[in-house]
């Protein structure tokens, strides 16, 4: 759990969980926006955290 | 066509700020006084978990220290989470261990936690004024 990708995974999840709830208001919305929220964040972390390591920085 | 979508500025009265002040010191509270029981309820509990998530990770709630501006800054935002910091601190909890390995974790997680009831709080405005 306290890997770089599961914190990663538990923050991510923090952030999308509240701007989904305010949002939305139907429950329905909220998890589904949450959901693509959560998706987005973590896909978006992987990419990134890739082309950091590809770039000589 | 200006006349039709012209919004009627409506002047922020007391009860408005009491329920922000309210919404700040415990997260999700300015959304159950306002009858959104839902989001209340679901923010009462997020928001104070990734809170206690950031001390369990050995983050740190920064001191009031401008001298050094990001670290006044951090401070800011630890408190923006209103009750759980105060009860932190009260428990000497928060102190931050540096050599932990999720220290900066932690930091972000306290950090962001206390940003997004900051966030909460302008939410509550708004539905308060009646614009959500």
């Amino acid at each position: 759990m306290t890997s770089h990708l599961g914190l990663m995974v538990l923050f991510a999840f923090f952030v999308s969980a509240t701007f989904a709830i305010l949002m939305r208001e139907r429950v329905a919305d909220q998890l589904i926006l949450g959901a693509r929220l959560l998706g987005g964040f973590v896909a978006g972390g992987i990419v990134l955290g890739w082309l950091l390591y590809v770039l000589p920085l | 066509m200006a006349t039709a979508t012209a919004r009627v500025a409506t002047q922020a009265n007391p009860l408005t700020y009491a329920i922000c002040a309210v919404a700040w010191f415990v997260p999700g509270a300015g959304h159950l006084w306002l009858g959104r029981h839902q989001k209340g309820v679901s923010l009462l509990i997020l928001l104070p978990l990734m809170f206690a998530c950031g001390l369990w990770l050995r983050g740190r709630l920064f001191p009031f220290e401008f001298s050094q501006p990001l670290v006044g800054l951090a401070a800011v935002a630890d408190v923006g989470i209103g009750l759980p910091y105060f009860v932190a601190r009260a428990l000497s909890m928060g102190t931050g261990q540096v050599t932990a390995i999720s220290y900066e974790y932690g930091n972000a997680f306290l950090i962001v936690a206390g940003l997004l009831n900051m966030l909460v709080v302008i939410d509550v405005f708004d539905t308060a004024q009646g614009r959500k």
